[in-house]
């Protein structure tokens, strides 16, 4: 191996690295503030994908019908819970987020001449329409569950994934999709040629990491969720809801899987399947961070992207058998080191 | 008789097949300070977590004039319900300053933002949390710890303020200074629900006083009556009410 294919190597390493960064931040907050292992985490980079894609064709995608109806199932569920215990004054706010406005989006898809509008716009709709089913996903699977033990948590999020993998395929059939890159530069530095999209990549994960980084130091509702990671029991007291904190943290969980499909759906073609491979790199940068640690994890993270690509030259066949041995010595390693952590009371 | 804010009837709390509260009925006026003393176990917090919403109860519970069905944490913070718990449920590895600033979550989400002005007045109650503001919470001392507990709950502004033993476990010169905040406040216009192991200083500071055993309410009466009970006085207010006015001395 020479310095160039070591470069080539590197750069592609750590535009994945940056990706799984991102889910790797992600499955952390998750867990910290609901204790759920958000295995359908990679689900949504491959929506996020493939509802763009679908777009650029100029087809309304399919996820917009699962939003309808998720919508209408959670519109239903709230509205009786809120005429029952008699907060009327509730019900606008219901309607409106779960029902007007997916009709709304709908509306907007049917009538926009979609493949011709600019790429921009294409992505906004492609978040608008994949990014409301995380907080959907969090009030019909996991708050009715919110209580339960991790392991109950864990059993419904696989669930929760391989029903989303179904209609992934439901939706998307079993073809990949590969959209154009979001600008055709190349530069050459050196011996190295880097793509537009790659720069594109890790700059939007870095401006999305320091973004996360303001939302949780500097805002109320950032600190809120830190609050309800750090005692939930103290958080409601502060009027803190477990649903509110639940519904926001899978917001920004699926918005940065979304986002990080339609960064990467260039570089590489997505299939209905492909988020949880992706997912899963994250979730071992997530373990090198003990599920607790967020610069850790991030590390950790550009580290699988590394590991990744430099085992897919020497030994291409076993790459992700090696990302994911990678797991034992981390493990091994951190049950020497860290005390035991107790399960949440 | 003024208007009640907070009116509880027949509550009852079970864990399990065990009743830990009974039929409890407890009255807190407008403007009051209302105490509840008893022995360990009695059911003081239970009834507290109850009254928050925090347990599932059977009972009515008035709040402000209105009937709260199966009350909701949030809801009633956002109604001016607050409580300070006995464990302090503090954010240990977040400063006492964003400490503060979560105790005004909810008047946050609503539209009001006031937390600059109620937080200076925190201040002004504890300056010692001034002094520690940049301070992780989890580092302050036990005294501090309870200081912050309570400003957290009054960055809320709370109309009905609950105290769950806000002297636990402190200095005798501390909790004077717990219970001079406490009628501080009542002075402000706050009405508050105190439950105490310490029975002289809160029938002292209280206008009336329920006496809680073993789930029941078996006693209640305007504090002073209660103070010359004699049964409070050999229950509660014995030696060892006695033996920490000499310390307090
Ligand atoms: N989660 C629980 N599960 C089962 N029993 C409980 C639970 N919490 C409290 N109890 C029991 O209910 C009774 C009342 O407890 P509670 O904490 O309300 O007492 P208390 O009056 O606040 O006592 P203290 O003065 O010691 O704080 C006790 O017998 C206690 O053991
Ligand atoms: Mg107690």
């Amino acid at each position: 191996m020479d310095f160039q294919i070591a470069m080539l190597l590197g750069q592609d390493g750590v535009t994945n690295g940056a990706i799984y960064a991102l889910l790797a931040l992600a499955l952390v907050l998750v867990f910290a503030v609901t204790r759920v292992i958000f295995i359908p985490q990679g689900e949504f980079v491959a929506y996020g994908a493939l509802t763009l894609a679908a777009l650029q064709t100029g087809r309304v995608p399919a996820t917009l019908w699962l939003l309808l109806a998720m919508g209408g199932v959670a519109a239903l569920i709230d509205g009786i819970a809120a005429a029952r215990s008699g907060a009327l004054r509730k019900l606008p706010g219901v309607a409106g987020w779960n029902v007007a406005y997916p009709l709304v989006l709908a509306g907007l898809l049917y009538s926009l001449p979609l493949e011709s509008l600019p790429m921009l716009v294409q992505v906004v709709l492609a978040l608008a329409v994949v990014v409301p089913l995380g907080p959907l996903m969090y009030r019909l699977a996991f708050q009715p569950v919110a209580e339960a033990p991790v392991l109950i948590l864990l059993i419904v999020s696989v669930a929760v994934h391989v029903a989303m993998v179904g209609l992934g395929l439901l939706f998307f059939g079993a073809e990949g999709s590969r959209t154009p890159p979001f600008s055709e530069v190349r530069f050459e530095v050196g011996p190295m040629m880097i793509s537009g999209q790659q720069i594109w990549v890790v700059m939007a994960s870095v401006v999305l990491i320091v973004a996360l980084y303001q939302f949780f130091g500097r805002t109320l509702y950032g600190k809120a969720l830190r609050a309800t990671a750090i005692n939930r029991n103290g958080a409601r007291l502060m009027g803190i809801s477990p649903a509110l904190a639940g519904k926001l943290t899978f917001f920004l969980a699926a918005l940065i899987g979304a986002l990080s499909g339609v960064l990467i759906a260039p570089l590489t073609t997505i299939y209905y399947d492909t988020g949880f491979l992706i997912g899963l790199k994250g979730f071992v940068g997530a373990i090198i961070g003990g599920l607790g640690s967020y610069p850790v994890a991030a590390a950790g993270a550009v580290l699988v992207g590394l590991l990744e690509a430099f085992s897919s030259f020497w030994a291409s066949a076993y790459k992700e058998v090696i990302v994911f041995t990678l797991i034992i010595p981390v493990l091994v390693w951190r049950s020497l080191t860290s005390h035991h952590v107790e399960e949440d009371e | 008789m003024t208007t009640s804010i907070l009116e509880i009837r027949d509550l009852c709390v079970s864990y399990g097949k065990v009743e830990a509260l009974h039929n409890a009925n407890i009255r807190v006026g407008e403007g009051q300070i209302v105490t509840v003393i008893g022995p360990n176990g009695a059911g003081k917090t239970t009834m507290l977590s109850a009254i928050m919403g925090l347990l599932d109860s059977r009972g009515e519970l008035d709040f402000d004039g209105k009937l709260r069905l199966a009350p909701e944490v949030e809801d009633m913070v956002a109604a001016g319900m607050n409580l300070v718990p006995e464990k302090r449920e503090l954010f240990g590895e977040m400063s006492v300053q964003d400490n503060l600033l979560l105790g005004a979550f909810q008047r946050y989400r609503s539209g009001k933002r006031d937390q600059a002005e109620t937080m200076e007045e925190v201040y002004g109650l504890f300056p010692r949390l001034k002094e520690r503001r940049e301070q992780m919470a989890g580092t302050l001392s036990g005294g501090e710890r309870q200081m912050l507990a309570v400003g957290r709950a009054l960055m809320a502004k709370p109309r009905l303020l609950m105290l769950d033993e806000p002297s636990l476990g402190l200095a005798p010169l501390i909790v004077r200074e717990i219970f001079r905040i406490i009628a501080e406040l009542r002075r402000r216009g706050v009405s508050i629900l105190l439950v105490e192991q310490n029975a002289r200083a809160a029938l002292q500071v209280a206008d009336y006083a329920y006496v809680l055993e073993t789930g029941e309410i078996s006693m209640e009466g305007p504090a002073q009556a209660l103070a010359d009970d004699p049964r409070v006085i050999e229950a509660y207010l014995g030696l060892g009410g006695k033996h920490q006015d000499m310390l307090a001395t």
